[in-house]
């Protein structure tokens, strides 16, 4: 346990100093909110309709885009090694890993949502869900992407290939998401997806570390 | 007696090479016939009250779409074998079965928007089942590009099984809730249908032989692709010790 809150802190410190932490997501997903409605029209009506739909989904991009050196950099320089010697087992150390990266990235990005929703038109009321649905989404996010990260050690070609496998991955979380925040926009019954999307994020902290860790054992072979 | 395992003829190359020599043509040949049988069926049988002559559709759609999601099924078993028993042949059955896959997915799809044109309306719409087949498409190609962008052969493929196995549990979640979300694909009309909503058996015999076509013709593909792969690999350690002896 002291060894998982060690490691817990020095993946913090490195999510927070190099990059300025969560600030290159933040402005990624700006980024991505800026161009919607250059793409889609600015009409109100229109923007309002989709908006706590795109704020979600570009939320999970910017999770994405983030996490795609998580593990390649302990690989790379060989800390990853001395990490699979150390006491604790390497699927602590991949929770630690994705713990932290939901801390840094995840965290922020989950209260920025609202600000790019009401911006996008949205209604104030859906705010509480969008924030509840930005964090435990968020969470799920950050194991399954930690996996596709883990997998994808020591290719060439990291970025892109650790999207085409996670993304496919997402479609549940997303639908439910999705499912809760229309549901509640619309006035009818939400809860079922955000008890299915908290479900989803539950499996995935459990078992995505086991994956991960096998995945980190074949590439240290 | 025999010591050997009765299955051993799927585990020791020799002898899997020797069984699929015969056994990869056969299966061809069955395939051949019950698709040259289902098909004069499928032109024969009268159109349906409803559809109409597009009915015919149904019988190289609906093999294609259920053999594909087979497929992934033998990929996440083989790759649990090969993962979990370290068996070789597995880890390449695995490799040879994901295009194969994904060639079968694509053709449910591209058969499901030509009988959805005429149908719904419309080549494509964002309705459960589609949905998640095309999301089944996407497990197959995440497959395929893990194992392609991995040098190291061995580590590429324990890689890829570890995906396989995750993408065998998330394949049901999907299927779940891409359903939770709208559904505007009819149910099953097969096996597990409603009375009266199966169905007829003037129906049920084509279907039934082109199934069986398309599933003898995953089967005998995968063995000769299997096979290649072994070649494959014989031809490059024979070049490795060929290049050792000239040292």
């Amino acid at each position: 346990m002291k060894a998982f809150g060690v490691l817990l802190r020095r993946e913090l410190a490195l999510a927070w100093g190099r990059g300025g932490g969560p600030l290159l997501a933040l402005t990624f997903y700006a980024c991505v909110v800026v161009l919607l409605p250059m793409a889609s029209g600015r009409a109100p009506e229109r923007l309002a309709a989709i908006a706590p739909g795109i704020a979600w989904l570009a939320l999970a991009l910017a999770a994405l885009l983030s996490l795609e050196r998580l593990f390649e950099r302990d690989y790379e320089d060989g800390t990853l090694e001395l990490l699979a010697l150390g006491p604790a087992p390497l699927e602590a150390v991949a929770i630690a890993k994705c713990l932290a990266q939901w801390l840094a990235t995840g965290a922020p990005l989950a209260l920025a949502a609202p600000v790019a929703a009401l911006m996008l038109g949205a209604e104030l009321k859906v705010m509480p869900l969008l924030v509840l649905c930005s964090l435990v989404g968020g969470l799920a996010f950050a194991f399954l992407g930690g996996m596709g990260a883990a997998l994808a050690l020591g290719s060439k070609r990291g970025g892109l290939l650790v999207a085409v496998i996670v993304l496919p991955l997402f479609a549940p979380p997303v639908i439910f998401g999705a499912g809760a925040l229309d549901g509640y926009m619309s006035g009818l019954s939400w809860t079922g997806g955000l008890m299915l999307m908290l479900a989803y994020c539950a499996g995935a902290v459990a078992l995505t570390p086991l994956a991960m860790g096998a995945a980190c054992r074949n590439a240290l072979d | 007696m025999d010591p050997r395992h009765p299955l051993d003829f799927l585990t020791n190359p020799e002898r899997f090479m020797a069984f699929s020599r015969w056994a990869a043509p056969l299966l061809g040949g069955l395939s051949a016939i019950a698709g040259v049988l289902g098909l004069v069926l499928t032109f024969l049988v009268p159109e349906d009250y409803q559809q109409g002559d597009t009915v015919r559709m149904m019988f190289i759609h609906i093999p294609a779409a259920s053999i594909s999601l087979f497929i992934y099924v033998c990929l996440g078993i083989a790759s649990f074998l090969a993962l979990v028993f370290r068996q070789a042949l597995a880890d390449l059955a695995a490799q040879a079965c994901a295009p194969i896959g994904a060639v079968y997915t694509v053709l449910a799809l591209v058969t499901g928007a030509l009988w959805g044109k005429p149908m719904w309306g419309a080549w494509w719409v964002w309705d459960a089942r589609l949905t998640s087949v095309l999301v089944l498409l996407l497990f197959y190609l995440g497959y395929m590009a893990l194992r392609g962008a991995l040098d190291d052969e061995q580590k590429a493929a324990r890689a890829a099984a570890i995906l396989a196995l995750v993408g065998l549990i998330n394949l049901p979640i999907v299927k779940f809730s891409v359903e939770w979300w709208n559904t505007l694909h009819q149910g099953a009309s097969t096996f597990g249908a409603k009375r009266g909503d199966g169905l007829p058996a003037i129906y049920a015999w084509p279907a039934l032989l082109m199934g069986l076509a398309y599933l003898g013709a995953f089967g005998s593909l995968w063995l000769v692709r299997i096979r290649a792969l072994i070649w494959r690999r014989k031809a490059r350690s024979l070049a490795m010790k060929l290049a050792e002896g000239a040292r």
